[in-house]
C-alpha cells in the first residue's frame, strides 16, 4: 500500500528524501561525511576487534582503574547529557509550560540516542556481555548496579515507545502513532520516574568505595549530586541543542513561528538557579565530610576548583545575567559552559579522582578513546538522518494541518 | 521403631548444638559470623617459607609460584594466578611476612555489589564465585576495599578471580589448603567466634609483644581472616583505612530511595499535571492564554 503511492516509490520518498539514488549519494558528499566516514571507518572495526582480541589488548584498563572511558564518558556521561528527554518531557506535559513543546521531541530524540549509545559502550565494557540476560534472574538487590540496569532496561523501553510516535507518523502508521500520543502524558510520568532513579543511582554507585574516590567528590550525597547535574544538564543540552539544531535544520523550521530567543532565555532562568544550588549543596557536601582541606591541595585539590569555579559558578552567573539582561548569547555560551562541566564532573568521578592515590594513573588506550568518539559520530549521524525524515523538529503533518 | 528413636536423636542433637551455640555467643560476645570458618593469621610466628602459595596454586589449579626468595625482595600483589602471596618486610631487628589473600568478610562489599549474584557469600564463611552468572561488570573490583578481586584483562572471555577459601574443600569437612601446609603454625583455622577470642588471648597475654589490634575483628564490618601482629599493621601493608562499618550498609540509605520514588513519584507528577491543566483551562476559559 505504501509502495504503490508514489512514482519514485515508497524507499525514494522515505529514505531517500524524494531524490534519486545518485542525487541522494551526490548530496552525502560533503566535508562534515567525510571525516564521520572516517572516524567509523576505523572505529567500528575497533569495536569489533576488542571483541575478538579481549579488553587487554585493546583498553589500559588495570585491576585499580576497572572503568575507563566506556564507562566513566559513554555511560556516565551519556546518560547525563540524555536528561533533557525526561526534563523537557515533564516540563511540557506535567508542568504545563508548553512554550517548550516545540524542543520537546529533539530532546526525547537526544535521550533516545544517548541511551542507546551507552548501551553499546556498555555492551563494550562488560567482560561477558551476554550475562546481561542474568539480571533477570538473579535477585541483586542488594546492589547499586542491580538498579541501574533495570532503570536502563525501562528507561530505555520509555524512550522507544516515546519515539516511537515520530518513527510511525512518519512511516504514516496512524493505527500505532495515534495510541501512543494519548499515551504521552503516561510514559512521561514513567521517564521521569525511571530517569530520577537512573540519574542518581549511576552516583550512587561510587558510595561503596569511600577510600578510591577522592574526598572532594566523594559524598554520600552523591546520588543527590548525580540528580541535580542531569537536570543541569538536560536544560543545558537543550540549549546547545536547539541552538545547533536551528542552524543547522534551518529549513526544518520554515514557518513555523515559536520564538527560539524566548525559549533559550527561560531555560537559562532554571538553568542558573539549579547550578546555584548545585553550588551550595556542593560545598555543603565538602563541609559534611571533612574535606575542606583538601580544596587546593594538590593537583586534584585544584582541579576541584577549577570544575566548581569555572563549570559551575560561572555558567550560573553567565546564566542569571544573560536571562536578567536578555542576552540570548551568553545563555547559549553558558549553556555549552555547563554542558562541559556535566562531562567533566562525570569524568572527574569515575576516572581522574578516582584511584587517587594510586601514582601509576590511568590514561586511556587511543583505542578506547575511538571507539568512544565514533559512539558519539553514530549518534550525530542518526540524529540528523532521523531529524531529515521524521517529524521531529517540524510539526507532524496532521497536526500542522490543521492547526492555527 | 528405629526410625523414631533416630528422629528422636535428631531433634536432641538440634537442640543441643543450638544450646551450644546459644552458649558460645554468650560467651563470646557473639562477633558477627561467629559460627563461620575463619582463619587466624598470626604474624609473628610466620616465617616466609611461601609453602602456603604453593599449596594454594595445587589446589586451585594455578601456575606453580616462582621458587627461590628473590621473590620477597619486591611487594607482590595477588593476582588472577595468584590468589595469596606472602610478603616480607624488613625490620626493626628480624624481617616480617604477611600472607595476603581475600579476606572473605562477613558483610562483603563484592558480594553486595555484583548485581547478578556471581559473588556469593556462603553460610559458612567463603565468597564464592559463580562464573557462569558474572557478565564481567567489574563492579566487585570498584567496591572491594580490600582490592581483592581481579579480572583477567587478557582473556577474550574473562572472568573475576580471587581466593576461594577452599570452599569445595571446606564441603568435604576438609581444611583450606593453605592452612594445611602451614608448617609453622602461623595460619590457624577455625570458627571465627573461637578465633577472635583465641587472637585477643594471645595478644593480652603477652601484651609487650603484640600491637594491640586486631585486625579483621571490625574491618569493613569484620573480616573471616583475621591478622595480629607485633608491628603496626600499616608496616605489613595492610590496609588500615578501611572503615570498620560494614560496606553494604552505606549504600542501604540510597538503596532505599527507589521505592519511594516509585510510590510517590507517580501521584505527585499527576498531581502537578492535574493543577497546571485545571489552570490552563481557566486561562482558556476566560480568553487568555497563559504566558
Ligand atoms: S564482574 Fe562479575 S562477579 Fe564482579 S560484580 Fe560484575 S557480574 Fe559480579
Amino acid at each position: 500500500m505504501m509502495r504503490a503511492d508514489a512514482n519514485g516509490g515508497w524507499f525514494q520518498e522515505k529514505i531517500l528524501l524524494g531524490l534519486t539514488p545518485r542525487d541522494y549519494l551526490r548530496t552525502l558528499l560533503t566535508p562534515m561525511n567525510g571525516v564521520a566516514f572516517f572516524i567509523c571507518a576505523i572505529g567500528v572495526p575497533l569495536l569489533l576487534y576488542r571483541f575478538y582480541a579481549g579488553l587487554g589488548a585493546t583498553t589500559n584498563l588495570t585491576q585499580s582503574q576497572p572503568w575507563g572511558v566506556w564507562i566513566g564518558f559513554d555511560m556516565m556521561t551519556g546518560i547525563a547529557l540524555a536528561a533533557g528527554g525526561f526534563t523537557i518531557g515533564a516540563a511540557v506535559e506535567i508542568f504545563g509550560l508548553k512554550e517548550f513543546h516545540p524542543i520537546e521531541r529533539p530532546a526525547i530524540l537526544t535521550g533516545f540516542l544517548g541511551y542507546i549509545m551507552a548501551v553499546i559502550g556498555l555492551i563494550a565494557d562488560l567482560g561477558k556481555p551476554w550475562n546481561m540476560v542474568q539480571i533477570f534472574a538473579q535477585n541483586g538487590t542488594r546492589s547499586v548496579l542491580f538498579e541501574v540496569a533495570w532503570c536502563v532496561v525501562c528507561y530505555t523501553c520509555v524512550l522507544s515507545l516515546e519515539f516511537a510516535v515520530p518513527f510511525f507518523e512518519w512511516l504514516g502508521v496512524k493505527r500505532i502513532y495515534q495510541p501512543l500520543r494519548k499515551a504521552l502524558l503516561a510514559l512521561t510520568v514513567l521517564s521521569v520516574m525511571f530517569s530520577s532513579m537512573h540519574q542518581s543511582a549511576l552516583g550512587s554507585l561510587f558510595i561503596i568505595a569511600p577510600g578510591k574516590l577522592h574526598p572532594l567528590w566523594w559524598s554520600p550525597w552523591i546520588f543527590a549530586f548525580f540528580f541535580m547535574t542531569a537536570i543541569i544538564a538536560g536544560i543545558s543540552m537543550v540549549i546547545v541543542e536547539s541552538t545547533i539544531s536551528h542552524k543547522v535544520f534551518a529549513h526544518q523550521l520554515e514557518g513555523q513561528h515559536h520564538d527560539a530567543d524566548a525559549l533559550t532565555l527561560g531555560l537559562g532562568k532554571a538553568g542558573a538557579v539549579v547550578l546555584f544550588a548545585y553550588f551550595f549543596l556542593k560545598l555543603q557536601g565538602v563541609i559534611d565530610a571533612h574535606a575542606w582541606g583538601y580544596i587546593g591541595q594538590g593537583f586534584l585539590g585544584v582541579w576541584w576548583l577549577v570544575e566548581m569555579l569555572g563549570f559551575v559558578l560561572l555558567p550560573s552567573m553567565l546564566f542569571a545575567w544573560g536571562a536578567r539582561n536578555r542576552r540570548v548569547g551568553a545563555v547559549r555560551v553558558a549553556g555549552a559552559i555547563a554542558v562541559l562541566g556535566i562531562i567533566l564532573n562525570r569524568v572527574n568521578v569515575s576516572m581522574v579522582a578516582w584511584d587517587w592515590q594510586n601514582p601509576d594513573h590511568y590514561v586511556p588506550s587511543w583505542i578506547e578513546l575511538w571507539v568512544s568518539l565514533t559512539l558519539v559520530t553514530l549518534g550525530v549521524l542518526a540524529f540528523r538522518w532521523i531529524v531529515n525524515r521524521m517529524p521531529v523538529l517540524r510539526e507532524p503533518a496532521d497536526l500542522a494541518a490543521g492547526h492555527h | 521403631m528405629s526410625m523414631q528413636r533416630r528422629t528422636f536423636l535428631k531433634v536432641a542433637g538440634a537442640t543441643g548444638v543450638a544450646a551450644a551455640a546459644g552458649q558460645a555467643g554468650a560467651d563470646f560476645g557473639d562477633p558477627a559470623g561467629a559460627g563461620e570458618n575463619a582463619v587466624l593469621v598470626d604474624t609473628t610466628l610466620c616465617v616466609g617459607c611461601r609453602g602456603c602459595e604453593a599449596a594454594c596454586a595445587e589446589a586451585n589449579a594455578l601456575p606453580e609460584p616462582p621458587s627461590g626468595d628473590a621473590v620477597l625482595g619486591s611487594l607482590r600483589k595477588t593476582g588472577v594466578s595468584s590468589f595469596t602471596v606472602v610478603n616480607r618486610f624488613e625490620g626493626p631487628g628480624e624481617p616480617r611476612f604477611a600472607k595476603r589473600q581475600c579476606m572473605h568478610c562477613v558483610e562483603p562489599a563484592c558480594a553486595s555489589a555484583c548485581p547478578v549474584r556471581a559473588l556469593d557469600k556462603k553460610p559458612n564463611g567463603p565468597v564464592a564465585y559463580h562464573k557462569e552468572r558474572c557478565m564481567g561488570c567489574r563492579y566487585c573490583l570498584v567496591a572491594c576495599p580490600f582490592e581483592v578481586p581481579k579480572y583477567e584483562y587478557a582473556k577474550a572471555i574473562p572472568t573475576v578471580r580471587k581466593c576461594t577459601f577452599c570452599a569445595a574443600r571446606q564441603a568435604e569437612g576438609k581444611a583450606p589448603a593453605c592452612t594445611s601446609a602451614c608448617p609453622s603454625g602461623a595460619l590457624t583455622f577455625g570458627k571465627r567466634g573461637e578465633l577472635v577470642l583465641e587472637a585477643k588471648r594471645r595478644v593480652y597475654a603477652q601484651g609487650s609483644k603484640y600491637v594491640p589490634h586486631v585486625y579483621g575483628e571490625h574491618e569493613a564490618g569484620g573480616t573471616n581472616w583475621l591478622y595480629i601482629s607485633d608491628v603496626d599493621f600499616s608496616r605489613l601493608d595492610m590496609k588500615v583505612t578501611v572503615a570498620d562499618a560494614s560496606y553494604p550498609q552505606l549504600v542501604k540509605g540510597a538503596l532505599g530511595v527507589p521505592p519511594f520514588v516509585m510510590t510517590l513519584w507517580p501521584p505527585l507528577l499527576m498531581g502537578i499535571y492535574a493543577f497546571s491543566h485545571r489552570r490552563q483551562q481557566v486561562a482558556k476559559h476566560e480568553g487568555r492564554e497563559t504566558p
